[in-house]
């Protein structure tokens, strides 16, 4: 979760002025949602993720499913795949998770009854960044109709994303090998600031005539957390077939939650239908993406003036709330036991736990790990 | 071409399908007797004065918005476990219970069907009345449980076939799993009698099975909730360790705010401790962690003295509304001069009132007079009013005369 300098949570102030203008409107009440969700919360989070020009949209086959956090988008989608897609029952298709990835990527397939899960290769620890060829070459291998899970941007845990050009790569060979995309968009605007930028290989990715599903989180970029608010954008070839598929997963939803919780939609909803409170929205969403950029250039500049051993840049290349450090296990239990830094044993940090105050402490603790513990 | 060719058109929800064929009709008569959303006598969704007062006072407290545990908000899980099992529960104080938030009543039924599936290894069978809630089939199903039935509703009388369902109950497979609905039951507002839960509780005793109450109106039902949460005590008092799934959607209006908890009584707390571990590793995969906003509202409501007692009084409000209008449509149907037996709508207890009406009288009801309600007859008294009572009674004599 995103802090402050001062190491503190920050609920974004345009989402304390809609809440202010949600609790003043008396006309309001506590009605349940359609099934599918808060109908302006929808149109509005998929029109975020595919941008206001979408082929897409215009051609009126988007359909979307307001769902409990991204990890809901992600399972409603999980579980209608099992169902429907290439034919029936699908529990022996293959899915794909990037290796590593977000370890709940595995358990929301598994329980949705995938039987087959594989890695594909994705971290290049030498290197400390993307294996392309690696994943390419999965990619290659993979059996046809298998499902990739891709991190829309600011890949969690590493923070390494591939670039437009990787990315192209990335979808030819899935076209040409019938693979179905499915995208984890958790930290559309966290990462590099800005919307379209980190929105870019979903959006190429449609313009590339892919059928798709985008699993939406706003728990990041709004602050949202604990109210749940995520969505799952589904493109299709056409509308009618985005129709069945609508309402195919509305039966899945009915018997998993029955219909959405109402607050976090309204204020996604509201804020994202006035132009004002957006790019008000917009402002929060880079002053939160800024300070962790900042966290990131301040780190490796500290490191680099220690002189520390090993090359830093990875630090900025990295983009997002993760970073994958490089430490190893033995070097982050002297970050945890002796500095009282915690991190994952994997290395990975969380940018937004640097503040001004504790940037010198952090640089030095990871100088000492470096130095002392091989 | 597309990977979605094959896939077919899902038919609407039946009950969720009714607003929305509602919400399409122009006629300024129409009524929604669809889905159990309670009205005020005016027909307007009904916002609890103590649902406002907790807000401005969350409101005022300025909360974060960080992630709740996966197992939710603690003062709220708390909370409804005591109302459900009363403040001197033996099995409450002693802490030999799991409560976990879930996803009103829904979710919280699925998440016990889930953990039912994975760690009930004795049986795959759940026993619901005849009938029962459209959503509880798909739920199980769903789970990967398959559904059996025991006898419920008589529909000669209107009422519970309670020889009928003892019978059939002592016929369930050893360790199979039984669903009762703990008050109001959904659809047809029959509950058994005091006596009757006894012999009931009994009865599964002796056929050791696992029960799982399902208890969406505590306090909606009779205006008490001591009173309709009674079976549920009860049972667990003759040693019954049942599994218990609460809707706050009714008894609070909090519909759209999910708030809901399922609870397992276990042989301890040091088993209720492990189950708690098993329901986290469940719920993570499936929305990771639960909306705060209902369950903070709840909890507010229930932790604080005078919105508890508000809340009390607000709930006995409702169910004196609907009491109320059942008795209304009884006379007003009398007035229209029908001959028909219709006591059973002032029998049955809650927001649900199976009517006796066929398909095709609902059909027609829906056709001719814009009144709608599910095929099954089954009417949500929340939606009468003493502005529409009598154009209902009218409406119903016209198909059944």
């Amino acid at each position: 979760a995103y802090r402050t300098d001062e190491g503190q949570p920050w609920v974004l102030p345009v989402v304390k002025k809609v809440e202010q203008m949600i609790a003043n409107d008396n006309s309001l009440n506590h009605e349940y949602l359609p099934i599918l969700g808060l109908p302006e919360f929808r149109a509005n989070a998929s029109r975020i993720a595919l941008g206001d020009d979408s082929p897409a949209i215009k051609e009126n086959r988007v359909g979307s499913v307001q769902s409990l956090g991204g990890t809901g988008a992600l399972r409603i989608g999980a579980e209608f795949l099992r169902r429907w897609y290439n034919g029936n029952n699908n529990t022996a298709t293959p899915i794909y998770v990037s290796a590593p990835s977000w370890e709940n990527h595995n358990s929301v397939f598994m329980d949705a009854g995938f039987k087959d899960i594989r890695t594909y290769h994705y971290w290049d620890a030498a290197k400390r960044g993307l294996d392309l060829q690696g994943l390419l070459n999965d990619m290659e291998h993979a059996p046809e109709f298998s499902i990739f899970i891709l991190h829309a941007c600011a890949h969690n845990p590493t923070g390494t994303d591939p670039t437009p050009e990787q990315w192209k790569q990335i979808a030819a060979v899935m076209k040409r090998r019938n693979l179905f995309p499915f995208f984890d968009s958790a930290y559309q605007g966290f990462a590099s600031g800005s919307l379209d930028k980190d929105a870019w290989a979903v959006r190429y990715f449609v313009s590339e005539g892919f059928e798709l599903f985008c699993a939406q989180s706003f728990s990041k970029n709004f602050g949202l957390y604990n109210e749940r608010v995520g969505n799952l954008t589904v493109v299709g070839k056409d509308a009618d077939n985005v129709q069945r598929v609508l309402s195919q997963m509305e039966k899945i939803v009915r018997t998993t939650w029955s219909n959405p919780p109402s607050q976090g939609a309204r204020i996604v909803a509201t804020t994202l239908s006035s132009p004002q409170l957006f790019d008000e929205w917009k402002g929060n969403v880079k002053t939160m993406a800024d300070r962790v950029l900042l966290m990131r250039s301040e780190l490796r500049s500290r490191l680099e003036a220690l002189g520390t051993p090993g090359t830093w840049n990875h630090i900025t290349e990295q983009i997002g709330m993760f970073s994958f450090t490089g430490l190893n296990p033995k070097q982050v239990e002297y970050m945890v036991k002796e500095k009282h830094i915690y991190l994952m044993a994997s290395g990975r940090i969380n940018m937004c736990g640097l503040t001004t105050k504790n940037l010198d402490y952090v640089a030095k603790s990871i100088h000492e790990a470096v130095t002392k513990v091989q | 071409s597309s990977w979605w060719s094959h896939v077919e058109m899902g038919p609407p929800d039946p009950i969720l399908g009714v607003t929305e064929a509602y919400k399409r009709d122009t006629n300024s008569k129409k009524m929604n007797l669809g889905v159990g959303a309670y009205r005020d006598d005016n027909g307007k969704p009904y916002v609890l004065n103590c649902v406002r007062k907790a807000e401005a006072m969350i409101a005022s407290k300025k909360m974060d918005k960080e992630y709740l545990p996966i197992g939710g908000l603690a003062d709220f899980t708390r909370a409804s476990a005591e109302l459900a099992l009363g403040e001197n529960s033996e099995a409450f104080k002693s802490g030999r219970y799991v409560t976990v938030q879930g996803i009103s009543g829904t979710g919280s039924l699925r998440i016990g069907a889930n953990f039912l599936q994975r760690f009930f290894k004795a049986s795959r069978d759940v026993y619901l009345p005849k009938p029962s809630w459209g959503n509880h089939t798909p739920i199980f199903r769903d789970a990967g449980m398959q559904l059996q039935a025991y006898r419920y509703y008589d529909p000669k009388t209107c009422s519970l076939d309670f020889s009928g369902a003892m019978d059939d109950i002592s016929k369930i497979p050893e360790k199979s799993i039984i669903l009762l609905h703990a008050c109001a039951h959904n659809p047809t507002g029959v509950d058994p009698r005091q006596e009757q839960w006894k012999e009931l509780a009994a009865m599964v005793k002796k056929r050791n099975l696992l029960v799982y109450f399902d208890m969406a109106y505590q306090g909606f039902a009779s205006g008490d909730i001591n009173r309709d949460a009674w079976a549920v005590r009860y049972f667990i008092e003759q040693g019954i360790n049942i599994v218990l799934s609460q809707s706050f959607a009714k008894n609070m209006g909090l519909y759209g705010e999910r708030a809901g908890a399922f609870t397992v009584i276990c042989s301890d707390a040091d088993e209720a401790k492990r189950v708690e571990s098993q329901l986290k590793i469940l719920i993570r995969p499936m929305y990771s962690n639960p909306p705060v906003n209902g369950a903070r509202i709840a909890s507010m409501i229930l932790n604080t003295p005078d919105l508890r007692k508000e809340w009390l009084t607000e709930v006995k409000g409702m169910a004196d509304r609907i009491i109320s209008m059942r008795t209304q449509l009884v006379s007003n149907l009398k007035k229209e001069g029908s001959s028909r037996n219709w006591q059973h709508i002032t029998d049955q207890i809650g927001m649900f009132c199976f009517t006796g009406l066929k398909p095709e009288q609902v059909e027609r009801l829906i056709k001719e007079f814009s009144v709608y309600m599910t095929k099954d007859g089954r009417i949500s008294v929340a939606g009468v009013t003493s502005g529409n009572v009598g154009y209902l009674a009218h409406a119903i004599h016209q198909v059944t005369k």
